[in-house]
């Protein structure tokens, strides 16, 4: 799966709605996404210039993105200079290819790995295990995660659909097949799972020659990189081993050292709630008798430059993996991780997933719909995404078609009327739509639509509200028009989870889709 | 195996087509309005808001005058049953005058795994930071290697104040030097990965106690 997209993924809808009915995970992430709600906006509110570090934040990664070309020349003269080696993987493959290519030049058959979207959104460890190399996750979500077979749900808490009977029985089931066991006895505390955990895990850190990792930042004027964790895992992949291979998106440059003083702020109190996170490394090349000595970055494109071809969309590059958006959204809380088919999920995986992959594929088409334009996203997100001005620029594309970047060429797409993927888009939004406490949960969503629909609707746009009966101009917000609009059916009357719903039962993430 | 490298820029610099040129340099690109620390305190407000959160997130504070550091630690490392001590090799030998706990010099020729059978570990630090109770290690002598602050369960931390003690991120990020391996430190390990309760220590330092020693 080299571009990351789940095979045989469903469209959002579908996916959405089989993960409606699932009772663990909704009360799951019911509970996880209003606890760190509440709890960030505590830690936000302990900062009184949160807005001007927003708008820095913003400003520092625009201004980078502007002169990516420039940081990226500079990033590599340090990290050089320092000790490591650079290498550019222009797509998944290549990326796979090189890691593959480091690991067997040790001479090791298993790394440790610290969690790293980029490395997920590859598929990293498939392309290693196709060569007979292990990758063993070592976060404790990822570990539930990799242990029960299952994808991950959300970007900081890959497992919260996993509640503690769950994960104390994938543990008592597979450890064992992986390395050390868990411990006769074990119980659903949390405190007994972490402990199992850590004599699993330990046992691999120790013995582990080479570590795989993301990073937080890279700091283009020293060559810096930043990872910024919680529970140690990190610390372990990128100071025991002898060889560190880490994999970085080119978006995650800032330029100095000093620019750091806006994200070790922001980038805490936005994802876990923290005045700071327990542990943040920092490394710049390789130190003599501490730590890897062989240090490599790969520096990955994989649709970030297509990205930042869109005037538009290239906004979501700003992006620093807090999960906020996700903690406030109200059909995130619904739908679940799994549903947006990407190992980017909720709002910001709805506007980038569909740029860094295209919006041909039904899954792609259909997530920028998966989204009630509440504004909430936008609210919260540290460096003033605005998600749902993208979410409708992508709207626009699926339908009308247009001039986009793929793999660095201009290439026009055809409006997707009446294809596969505007039927799957069309079936989001009912779904979006038909789920009223979706959209309640969001007050805002009529000033927010109001903001975009004048700008978008009319011209090209107009084809598809006149076939689609659509309003052009929904001066209400959605909920009410969307029930004004179904002729008196109530939408808690409505076919549940849409139209198109697709068979309740087992989440997607039950099925073995690695491959 | 940099094949790419030119495609990558080159793919950028076209993405970036309609962006009009601009040479404003970085240090005008954007301002920087927002704080260089949140309200103002004396020193030893700054020092008490240090170790509040370092409380607020379990780390355990002890506070001493110099003269008492050996004893404290000695204490501590009593009261913990340790039998074995990593020690960095440029930690003041006076810290440990007190202990009878046998002592582990930092080296590079320790493995993993002898690391692994130490109870504590007792360093310096490059710097704290009060608003968000975080020690900064920077890997100096008196701080030893990343990995002895990581494997051992028992960490015990040295912070002189007023003197080590910064109010906000800013300004510990001013004192640091980027090319030293550096690491932050805000409470003991902690993860929330089963239905969001915190549970202290995965897999580094599952106690971590800090001692703030004042005056010479
Ligand atoms: S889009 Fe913003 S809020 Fe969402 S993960 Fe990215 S930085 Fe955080």
């Amino acid at each position: 799966m080299s571009g990351g997209t789940y095979l045989g993924m469903p469209a959002f809808p579908k996916a959405a709605h089989e993960a409606v009915h699932n009772q663990t995970l909704r009360g799951n992430l019911r509970h996880a996404t209003h606890t760190i709600r509440a709890k960030r906006a505590k830690a936000v509110a302990e900062v009184s210039d949160w807005a001007e570090l927003r708008e820095a934040g913003k400003q520092i990664k625009d201004h980078t993105l502007r002169h990516l070309d420039r940081y990226l020349v500079q990033l590599e003269e340090s990290v050089t200079a320092a000790g490591g080696t650079v290498h550019w993987a222009a797509d998944a493959d290549e990326a796979n290819r090189i890691v593959t290519y480091l690991v067997k030049a040790t001479g090791e058959s298993e790394v440790v790995k610290v969690k790293s979207m980029a490395t997920q959104e590859i598929g990293l460890n498939e392309a290693l295990e196709a060569e007979g190399i292990h990758a063993y996750e070592t976060d404790l979500a990822e570990l539930i995660v990799q242990l029960g077979k299952d994808r991950p749900s959300h970007i900081l808490v890959p497992a919260i659909h996993r509640n503690r009977g769950e994960i104390r029985d994938i543990f008592a089931r597979e450890m064992s097949e992986w390395g050390r066991p868990a411990p006769e006895g074990l119980t659903d505390t949390p405190a007994e799972l972490a402990d199992a955990a850590r004599l699993h895990l330990r046992e691999k850190f120790l013995r582990a020659k080479v570590g795989v990792s993301g990073a937080n930042f890279m700091v283009a004027e020293t060559g810096t990189l930043v990872v910024v964790e919680s529970e140690g895992n990190g610390r372990m992949c990128l100071t025991l081993p002898e060889t560190l291979i880490s994999v970085v998106g080119i978006e995650k440059i800032v330029p100095t050292w000093q620019d750091l003083e806006v994200f070790l702020q922001t980038l805490p109190r936005s994802s876990t709630a923290e005045r700071m996170n327990p542990y943040t490394s920092t490394w710049t090349g390789t130190t003599d008798e501490d730590g890897p000595q062989d240090f490599h970055l790969v520096l990955i494109d994989n649709g970030r430059t297509d990205t930042l071809a869109d005037e538009v969309g290239r906004q979501a590059l700003r992006c620093i993996r807090c999960s906020a958006c996700l903690n406030v959204c109200p059909v995130y809380e619904r739908a679940g991780g799994h549903a947006y088919g990407s190992v980017y999920p909720g709002p910001i995986g709805a506007i980038l997933s569909p740029q860094l992959r295209g919006t041909q594929s039904e899954i792609d088409a259909s997530l920028p719909y998966a989204s009630s334009l509440c504004g909430a996203c936008y609210d919260v997100c540290p460096v003033a995404i605005d998600i749902p001005e993208v979410l409708v620029h992508l709207r626009e594309r699926v339908v009308q078609g247009g001039t986009v970047t793929r793999e660095g060429a201009k290439v026009v797409l055809k409006p997707a009327k009446g294809h596969a993927a505007e039927r799957a888009a069309m079936r989001a939004a009912r779904w979006a739509f038909s789920h009223p406490g979706a959209l309640r949960t969001g007050q805002r969503v009529a000033s927010r639509t109001r903001r975009f629909h004048p700008r978008t609707l009319p011209g090209p746009g107009k084809a598809w509200s006149e076939t689609r009966s659509l309003p052009a101009v929904p001066a209400e917000p959605f909920r009410d028009w969307w029930q004004r609009t179904r002729s008196g059916q109530r939408p808690q009357d409505g076919p549940q989870g849409g139209p198109q719903g697709g068979p309740p039962g087992g989440l997607p993430g039950g099925k073995d889709t690695s491959k | 195996m940099s094949g790419s490298r030119d495609l990558i820029l080159a793919r950028v610099r076209r993405a970036l087509a309609d962006v009009p040129p601009d040479d404003t340099p970085y240090d005008q690109a954007f301002a920087r309005p927002y704080l260089r620390e949140h309200g103002h305190r004396s020193v030893a407000g700054t020092v008490d808001l240090l170790a509040e959160n370092l409380a607020d997130y379990r780390a355990l504070v002890h506070r001493c005058a110099a003269g008492e550091l050996a004893a404290t630690i000695a204490r501590l490392l009593d009261e913990r049953g340790s039998t074995a001590v990593s020690v960095p090799t440029g930690l003041d030998p006076g810290w440990l005058a007190a202990t009878e706990v046998a002592q582990v010099p930092d080296s590079a020729a320790n493995t993993p795994d002898e690391l692994d059978r130490v109870d504590s570990v007792v360093t310096a630090c490059a710097v704290a930071i009060a608003e968000t109770g975080t020690i900064v290690l920077d890997g100096s002598p008196d701080q030893g290697r990343r990995r002895i602050t990581l494997v051992p369960d028992h960490h015990i931390c040295v912070v002189r104040v007023p003197d080590q003690v910064v109010t906000s991120v800013p300004q510990g990020l001013e004192r640091l030097d980027p090319a030293r391996p550096l690491t932050w430190i805000s409470g003991p390990s902690a993860t929330s990965d089963i239905e969001l309760d915190r549970v202290e220590g995965v897999h580094g330092p599952r106690t971590l106690e800090v001692v703030l020693v004042s005056g010479e």
